[in-house]
């Protein structure tokens, strides 16, 4: 029986998180904490299932919601440090799913926020959890589905003025698609390169430092892009500037 | 139109080599949302109407059998003659028969899609008629033999240069130099002149039929629809039976989220209602009318799970804000409607086979369904066709394996771990002096265009366990 009254956290880590920049999760793990939750992981869980979903494997996606749903629907809150992670759960769950589970879907889908509008909207964290050193210029890249189907948009605008004392150097078209789509990137690469190109091209006019956002998915896009280019800019995930984690390497790029 | 969405691919590779044509693209896709942007700011009630034009289309697409009923019987009162045709050979049939019924030799057309859709200039002209675009973009792209690259836009893949060219190599110039676009533009409108006085019937498309009256709307910017209309004795209004709609006024109101959402215009130049043949007394207007209505698979798409399609105006926003779309252009989809809109028609149209491509040359970013005036959830009218193509096998093999594969494990937390574990633990530890891959076996699509970043090291899992066991 928990008698606590800190909003109660279980954290969704994302596959791409968990495979590939476990700093993101960490990161996150602090922010939630130094805004008061108390945060546990289930450490069964796996992915959402979008990998599948947007290439229309609904069949084989149905079991993967159904155990999320199993693993999550217990908790008070359940945050993800990703626009696209919680969109699948929020909007995408309902419409796989029919009768009861549909139901448990729409439950889940109530209490599941991306993290950067949990902190803004929900827990309503304004102090940093880290004393900062002073950020570089850093540019935003808006990941479409916590855009368009989370309205996450002045959020992480919002932290990092708040946190980080840092106002947002804006890019062109910052709100156009990366490239990435999930399995789209590799489907149609060239298409995909040119489009993360674009937005490269974009950032850099901006003389930003840093290329930050929510999504790994479209960072591990743009990262892996600037790299193979030889673009000199940092990319990063936006809880880890928050959590001020800047020390180690930006995204694909080399210790040392 | 000849369709050749199976090439998708190639199409696309080809123009973004094209660097000129890319640029060009990049201001269109650029300009484009911003003007559509501001028309909307100004409107101020853009998701009221847009949730208005939505239901007035649901309602008359449920009950098209009783508004298309109520339309042939205004229309006929009026004294136009009512086609329907199931078939674009049909409509091209039906059309060329009212041509040579009157000894027609010259047709002056006004922009239509769905002319194109049934090819009916090749077939016009295959049946010994001249058969002139007036559509300024139209008229271009015809005297260059190409096709449109964009539903609103049909010319805008041209260059000021490309089209100069293009009247230096067509048109008798004599000394004339055509500096500046008003002096191209008037030199079309020369040429356009003598067609619309000499044309024995026009042609024009329509955007909206209006059942109450037996009306058609058009909207220009040119008035060359009007002139079509107008000049010759004969008119034909070619369209598509799902253009019904129950009022003006519903006419009006897609009127004014068509213009804003193509152009940023808060009108066209020109808005038309044509009711019918010259009554007596008039001074001008067409002897003769008739409305050629093409089902064209239009009745299978609103028996199926993609009839919300049918609600398209066919404004273009969604085209304009495609990243895709502004990448490659309207031709590399090799059908005549392109970027979303027709990336969803294309397949419903021909086959999921054929335009396999299509549904899948999408990122699911959403701008298209955040702009479409008649909210059009196209991303999730996409996947669908990509579960289709994936339960009739269309779909590679290898990547319906693949994801199937990742779906089964992921449902596996045990297995799943197993394998991310090994397989994390592995790239880390070779990844980790260079920070990226350059090369992966079965990544090959990524690491084709991009480098693929290493992982940090162990998963976060693993790491997480190992710390909850050193805290205890």
């Amino acid at each position: 029986m928990n008698h606590s009254t800190a909003p109660q956290v279980s954290l969704f880590v994302t596959c791409l998180a968990d495979l590939m920049r476990p700093s993101v999760a960490f990161a996150t793990i602090r922010l939630l904490e130094h805004a008061g939750c108390e945060v546990s992981v289930p450490v069964e869980q796996t992915c959402c299932g979008q990998p599948g979903y947007n290439s229309g494997e609904y069949e084989s996606t149905i079991p993967v919601a159904k155990r999320t749903i199993e693993l999550f629907e217990h908790a008070e809150y359940v945050v993800a440090p990703s626009g696209s992670c919680a969109g699948m759960i929020v909007h995408h769950y309902p419409k796989l799913l029919t009768g009861e589970w549909r139901e448990r879907a729409l439950a889940l889908a109530e209490k599941t926020w991306e993290l950067t509008s949990f902190l803004t909207d929900v827990v309503k964290l304004d102090t940093p959890p880290a004393h900062p050193t002073q950020l570089p210029p850093l540019t935003y890249h808006d990941s479409c589905a916590g855009l368009r189907e989370l309205g996450i948009k002045e959020q992480p605008r919002q932290l990092l003025k708040s946190l980080c004392g840092v106002d947002v150097t804006e890019m062109q078209q910052s709100d156009v698609c990366c490239g990435f789509g999930g399995t789209f990137c590799a489907k149609m690469p060239d298409i995909s390169a040119k489009m993360a190109d674009d937005k490269l091209r974009n950032a850099s006019a901006t003389n930003a430092a840093i290329l930050t956002g929510g999504d790994l998915g479209c960072l591990l896009n743009i990262a892996g892009r600037a790299r193979r280019e030889g673009l000199d800019i940092e990319v990063r995930h936006v809880a880890e500037i928050l959590s001020g984690d800047l020390y180690g390497p930006a995204i694909g790029e080399r210790e040392g | 139109m000849e369709q050749h969405s199976d090439q998708f691919y190639a199409l696309s590779e080809d123009a973004l080599e094209k660097t000129e044509q890319v640029k060009r693209r990049d201001m269109l896709g650029l300009f484009m949302p911003l003007l559509r942007d501001a028309a909307m700011d100004e409107l101020g009630e853009f998701e009221a109407l847009r949730q208005h034009n939505k239901r007035i289309r649901q309602h008359t697409l449920d009950n098209l059998d009783y508004y298309l009923a109520r339309f042939e019987l205004e229309a006929t009162n009026n004294g136009n003659q009512v086609h329907f045709a199931d078939t674009g050979a049909e409509l091209n049939s039906i059309v060329l028969d009212i041509c040579q019924q009157h000894s027609a030799r010259l047709v002056a057309k006004g922009k239509s899609m769905v002319t194109e859709e049934t090819g009916l200039n090749d077939y016009l002209q295959r049946g010994g008629l001249d058969v002139v675009e007036t559509d300024l973009g139209e008229y271009i792209i015809q005297l260059a033999g190409e096709t449109p690259s964009h539903i609103v836009g049909p010319a805008l893949h041209k260059s000021q240069s490309d089209i100069r060219d293009l009247f230096f190599d067509k048109h008798p110039l004599g000394e004339r130099e055509l500096e500046d676009i008003p002096a191209l533009v008037s030199e079309a409108r020369q040429m356009l002149r003598e067609t619309f006085l000499k044309a024995d019937v026009g042609i024009i498309g329509s955007n909206a039929l209006i059942a109450e009256t037996g009306y058609s709307m058009l909207v220009t910017n040119e008035g060359n629809g009007d002139l079509c209309a107008n000049l010759p004795s004969i008119l034909i209004v070619c369209t598509t039976l799902d253009r019904i709609l129950p009022r003006g006024e519903d006419a009006a109101a897609v009127q004014r989220l068509l213009v804003r959402s193509a152009t940023g215009q808060p009108q066209t130049c020109y808005t038309s209602f044509y009711s019918g043949p010259r009554r007596e007394g008039d001074t001008d207007g067409p002897l003769e009318t008739h409305f050629v209505l093409l089902d064209n698979k239009r009745s299978d798409i609103l028996a199926s799970d993609y009839k919300e399609m049918l609600q398209c105006i066919r404004c273009g926003a969604c085209l304009n804000h495609c990243p895709i779309f502004t990448s490659v252009g309207g031709h590399s989809y090799g059908a005549v409607y392109t970027g979303p809109m027709g990336s969803v028609l294309t397949p419903l149209l021909s086959s999921l086979e054929e335009a396999e491509a299509l549904p899948n040359a999408c990122t699911s970013c959403g701008r298209c369904a955040e702009v479409c005036p008649s909210d059009i959830p196209l991303p999730d009218l996409l996947r669908d066709l990509r579960h289709e193509q994936s339960q009739q096998k269309i779909t590679p093999r290898s990547w319906r394996g693949g994801l199937r594969l990742h779906a089964f494990l992921a449902a596996r937390p045990t297995l799943y771990r197993f394998f991310v574990d090994l397989g994390v633990g592995v790239m880390a530890r070779l990844g980790k002096k260079k920070g990226v891959f350059k090369r992966l076996p079965l990544a090959s699509g990524w690491t084709q265009v991009r480098d693929f970043p290493a992982p940090q090291g162990d998963t976060f899992m693993k790491q997480y366990k190992a710390r909850s066991r050193g805290d205890e």
